[in-house]
């Protein structure tokens, strides 16, 4: 009996059989098969942590650094881990009541979760640092301190040059995508901080931790055998003098305006001083944004790098490049002479000079003769030689820009601007093809009309001449620690040496502004036992259709022989080229070839830091705002701007954009002559404004 | 009582207590790995009953001590008493019903003092005893369908208190009873009915229901042309198929909706659409599902695509004891439990998962040697249905970490995280064991 039906125990074994091979199968796709699951397990399981290497540090010439990095604390709070704290006595040490402690924890939680750390405060004061650290013991596990690198700047100068941090936002991250961002990093966005940005940020490394269902970190996995270490940025080195930058910034405060200094010999920038500057360290830190927005709105515009992104006429400083020209194109030598009666009557009206003479090619650039270089340059656009004036002046314009004027020159910080030269099509469109000729834009003769140049191209333009001939594309950085990985600076290495000109032709140029200095226009910049060839300029310009005081300008180089030091200062609005540009320019000369400044001429210096030449318009303006109904019209706008902060990137193209806002006041400011009929783009929004070219000095 | 041996051992089959020892060794280690933390004391731990591992240590020692106290009894007193603990088995699942703690959403758990208790799961020995004693008595003819309604009353009365505490896994386990049947004489036509029924479900659930209806409809009708000779000699199969498409097509329109509207919980029958992919159709327009409802449902989802994740992560050979990220982290819930297997899976890899599965048929093929070698039917029923009991136990909740099957909650034998579930197996093997051992001796 007990063998029947036992068939049916096959059956069963094989019921069972094959219902164990289904699920092996599904074992078999689940685990060998499919790779999906691997990787859902790792995306579950393993963070990926970035470590943030320390960024480059900045140093000067002399080897001094100039920006650093240094640590900062942040108290950082696990909600969910405090336990019977003494909440009084934490409050007391925070400097905050119960009622803000609250406040904070559930911000914490609001943002992070109770139990993942966040913030409690950021970048503690060293007081409360101290304090903390002391007591933190009390608190358990719930508080803890954690370290959080800052970028600051040791000498409170340089601010416009090396530029500082911000949060990259969507438009970076779009632009960079492949270089490893992610949103909450932070970024160079001006300044050498954003040029050099791929040898400051040095590489990224990760760390590879494990986590639970909740996402606290529980280890590190595999005990970091997939973890890449961080590499620190390259640290760089300037051919900046820290101490010859903080001297400009002295001489230069309480003025609006630039100075520009360069070794001729290298091209490196000596000091770029852009007035009025900030103190960079408020731009790192906590305090960040309510700063940033406060330097916004400044109507000084202390944001705005004045040596390379604006443009003013370069005056008379400009006749230097005319003279060489004239002399190469053989239309003077440096014996003709041409007299001026007080005006040049060449054109009908008549543009008026300072005093009445004959003049040769020296004396003409010593006393900065108005109808001597209208005169060259008339014979420069009806040179014979070339078959009408388009190609005449199409050929000056091709020589101004192998001076290096009326293009970016490439300096290694962003926002430079090119600057104009006008070129036939500029008449043409302003006048209608063949209705114009020389009598048009005589007054471009003397550095004013058309002709616009950054504080930069001034400076380049004395280190060409200084060097007979040649310069080098100007920068700022010398070396990069460790190599030039990206090739940054390989055009920083070569002379630019457009036209060939025979260094006789310089010489007679360096006689004339050797004068300028010893017994002309620019005796202000003179200083003992140094030789310096200088030229002075004073520049017309309107605000908002206004004439306002002259620009003033004085760019020179020195010593004469074995020229060290290239130099350009310009003061908006403070009047006469000689009157403050000139000694401005002769102290900075004077600190680094000396090293110091003269005792007897230390009055002279603190005559210069002291005075305060701020144009008025500008003060007006500040008064409005200090009027509290625009203070609070404008803090709508500076929220709007302060979101704008983050989105200004170092791209050229955007930078420019970028700061469109802030240039449309500085172009009304600009506004000369030049604009009459306009060249830009801009020509909208620019008041109709009549000419005058006529100059001065 | 005079035929006791001196020895109790004397006739054990030792492979199958190896086995046991084996697969009881497997769940401790799995449990340890699914909730060791880094730094807890091992040894002190394992002497203090504080964690679920050695917890399930003690479960295991107390096992022990009751596998040889069944050792030491007679094999006839379960002949003798399997009616007794029918009827007190039944007696305690009644108990539930005013004592029972909610524990998890169950209401199948009696709680006496520190301990929890699951009548359910006791109650399975109880069936298998009864099951094995009716079938035994000699009055019985089990191929009388009489015999075999009453055998399947045996075996799904206590499924049907189950279903009355919400606890629809365990109550799906009393059918793997059948098996028994099977094995004694049902007519394997009932298999195949219950076999079509089964892909009649699965395809209502798939399936458009018009376009199932269709499909009936066509497959009927091609029937009756393929048979058109036969029918002409024979009308009384025409009447059938006809009355088989009837029932297909009742079952599907309105037996399938019927039950998932009024019988099955909501959250099971989200599960189960869950595991084909499907969303749930019975909700009626405009009726929002309860939170407690979609909570449960998720949950089950969620349990299933982590436990997926786990295994699938463990890949040929595995990470290795105590280095799965997702097991040891708490991804998958339950998991020194129902979904114990991940830990295998993601530890041991595929090697570890088939090894262990391999294991498992090596015990159901022992326990159906051991069942055919019995003289007795008693022992031999009571043999067929540990070896179903096991069987369903491990299919589904194996299937159920793969994703093959829906979340039910049962448990994996003697494995999973559990002192009730690892009493009960070990005493129902150790009865097989004591029956077997005695196999010599009587015809009973």
């Amino acid at each position: 009996m007990p063998v029947f039906n036992q068939s049916r125990s096959r059956i069963i074994r094989l019921i069972f059989l094959v219902t164990f091979i289904i699920i092996v199968a599904q074992l078999f796709y689940l685990q060998i098969i499919s790779r999906k699951y691997r990787k859902l397990a790792n995306e579950n399981a393993i963070q990926r942590t970035i470590v943030y290497p320390l960024r480059g540090i900045i140093f000067d010439r002399n080897r001094r650094p100039i920006l650093n990095n240094t640590l900062t604390y942040d108290l950082m709070v696990i909600p969910s881990q405090i336990k019977n704290i003494d909440t009084v006595f934490f409050c007391n040490l925070m400097d905050i009541d119960t009622a803000e402690f609250r406040t904070r924890i559930v911000n914490g939680i609001i943002r992070n979760r109770a139990f993942r750390p966040s913030v409690f405060e950021a970048s503690l004061s060293a007081q409360k640092f101290a304090r903390m650290q002391e007591n933190m013991w009390r608190f358990g596990s719930g508080f803890f301190i954690q370290e959080r690198p800052i970028r600051s700047y040791s000498y409170d100068a340089a601010a416009n040059i090396l530029g500082y941090l911000g949060e990259v936002d969507s438009n970076f991250l779009r632009k960079h995508k492949d270089e490893g961002y992610q949103s909450g990093d932070y970024a160079g966005m001006t300044g050498l901080e954003s040029s050099y940005e791929k040898v400051l940020m040095g590489e990224r490394g990760v760390k590879f931790m494990i986590k639970d269902n909740f996402n606290r970190i529980q280890g590190s996995y595999e005990n970091g055998a997939f973890d890449t270490a961080a590499v620190a940025g390259s640290n760089l080195h300037l051919s900046l003098d820290i101490e010859l930058q903080k001297e400009g910034e002295k001489l230069m405060q309480n003025k609006v305006g630039a100075i520009v200094a360069i070794d001729p010999r290298t091209g490196g920038i000596l000091a770029m001083v852009s007035a009025p500057t900030y103190d960079p360290n408020l731009l790192t830190g906590a305090e960040r944004r309510k700063h940033f927005s406060q330097l916004y709105s400044d109507p000084k515009l202390p944001l705005l790098n004045r040596a390379v992104s604006t443009y003013y006429p370069p005056g008379s400083t400009f006749k230097t490049l005319q003279a060489i020209l004239a002399l190469h194109e053989g239309v003077i030598t440096s014996k003709t002479t041409f007299s001026c009666s007080g005006a040049f009557y060449g054109c009908g009206k008549p543009m008026r000079c300072l005093d009445p003479g004959v003049f040769n090619l020296t004396t003409g650039i010593t006393h900065s003769c108005n109808t001597y270089f209208a005169n060259v340059m008339q014979r420069v656009i009806n040179n014979p030689v070339y078959p009408n004036i388009d190609s005449s002046l199409s050929s000056w314009a091709r020589y101004m820009n192998g001076f290096g004027l009326g293009h970016k020159l490439g300096v290694d910080i962003p926002s430079e601007k090119s600057g104009y030269i006008p070129t036939p099509v500029t008449y043409n469109r302003m006048y209608g093809k063949r209705h114009w000729n020389f009598c048009s834009f005589r007054s471009v003769s003397i550095g004013q009309g058309e002709v616009l140049t950054t504080p930069i191209q001034m400076a380049n333009e004395m280190a060409y001449l200084a060097n007979k001939g040649w310069y080098i594309i100007p920068h700022l950085v010398d070396s990069i620690e460790g190599g030039d990985k990206f090739g940054l600076l390989n055009k920083y290495k070569k002379r630019i040496d457009p036209i060939d000109i025979p260094d006789s032709v310089f010489e007679a140029v360096h006689n004339g502004m050797q004068g300028v200095v010893d017994a002309g226009t620019g005796a202000g910049a003179r200083v003992p036992g140094i030789v310096i060839c200088g030229k002075t300029g004073t520049a017309e310009n309107y605000y908002h259709g206004v004439k306002q005081k002259d620009h003033s300008f004085f760019a020179a180089f020195a010593p004469r022989e074995n020229p060290k030091i290239a130099i350009m200062v310009m003061c908006e609005n403070a009047g006469f080229g000689g009157t403050w540009a000139a000694p401005i320019a002769g102290l900075m000369i004077e600190k680094y070839l000396k090293d110091s400044i003269a005792a007897d001429r230390k009055p002279l210096e603190q005559r210069m830091m002291n005075a305060n030449l701020i144009p008025a318009y500008m003060l007006h303006e500040m008064r409005t705002k200090d009027s509290l109904r625009q203070v609070r019209k404008d803090s709508l706008e500076t929220i709007r701007k302060v979101l704008k902060d983050t989105l200004q990137t170092e791209e050229v193209p955007d930078e420019e954009q970028a700061i469109v806002t802030i240039l449309k006041k500085q172009d009304d400011k600009n506004k000369d002559s030049a604009f009459k009929k306009t060249i830009h783009n801009a020509e909208a929004i620019l008041p109709k404004k009549k000419n005058t070219g006529d100059k001065k000095n | 009582m005079s035929t006791r041996n001196p020895e109790i051992s004397k006739g054990i089959d030792w492979s199958l207590v190896w086995i046991y020892l084996v697969l009881v060794a497997v769940g401790i280690a799995a449990i340890f790995a699914a909730t060791y933390k880094d730094g807890d004391p091992v040894i002190r731990s394992f002497l203090q009953y504080k964690t679920d591992y050695s917890k399930q240590f003690y479960f295991f020692i107390i096992a022990a001590v009751l596998a040889f106290f069944v050792l030491l009894t007679d094999s006839k007193f379960f002949t003798a008493t399997a009616n007794l603990w029918y009827v007190f088995g039944i007696f305690v699942l009644l108990l539930v019903f005013p004592f029972h703690s909610r524990i998890k959403g169950t209401e199948s758990i009696i709680r006496l003092g520190g301990f929890q208790f699951q009548p359910a799961e006791f109650c399975k020995i109880c069936v298998a005893l009864a099951l094995a004693k009716y079938i035994s008595r000699p009055e019985t003819d089990f191929s009388k369908p009489r015999s075999q309604f009453i055998a399947a009353f045996i075996a799904l009365f206590p499924a049907l208190l189950t279903i009355f505490q919400s606890e629809t896994g365990l109550a799906l386990v009393y059918f793997s009873f059948f098996l028994v049947m099977f094995r004694e004489g049902l007519p394997p036509v009932i298999l195949v009915v219950g076999f079509a029924i089964a892909v009649l479900v699965v395809a209502t659930i798939v399936i458009e229901p018009n376009i199932l209806a269709i499909i009936l409809t066509v497959i009927a009708l091609l029937t009756i042309y393929f048979l058109r000779r036969t029918l002409k000699r024979n009308r009384g199969i025409l009447l059938v198929i006809i009355l088989l498409w009837f029932v297909c097509v009742g079952i599907q329109r309105f037996a399938v909706p019927f039950i998932f509207k009024h019988v099955l919980q909501k959250y099971q029958v989200e599960r189960i659409y869950d595991l084909f992919g499907k969303d749930n159709p019975y909700h009626k327009a405009g009726e929002t599902v309860d939170l407690e409802t979609k909570k449960k449902a998720n949950g089950s989802s969620y349990n299933v695509k982590q436990s997926k994740i786990a295994i699938g992560s463990g890949q040929l050979w595995g990470k290795g004891f105590l280095k799965g990220t997702q097991t040891r982290y708490d991804f998958v819930p339950e998991q020194r439990t129902d979904f114990i297997f991940c830990t295998i899976g993601e530890g041991f890899g595929f090697t570890g998962s088939v090894l262990l599965l391999a294991i498992y048929l090596l015990l159901l093929f022992r326990i159906i040697t051991i069942a055919e070698r019995q003289r007795s039917v008693f022992s031999r029923c009571y043999a067929y249905g540990v070896a179903a009991v096991f069987f369903f136990h491990i299919v589904i909740n194996v299937a159920m970490t793969v994703g093959l099957a829906p979340v039910i909650g049962i448990p994996l034998p003697l494995i999973s995280y559990g002192g009730t579930s690892l009493l009960t197996f070990t005493v129902m093997l150790f009865i097989l064991i004591r029956l077997d051992a005695d196999r010599q001796m009587v015809l009973r």
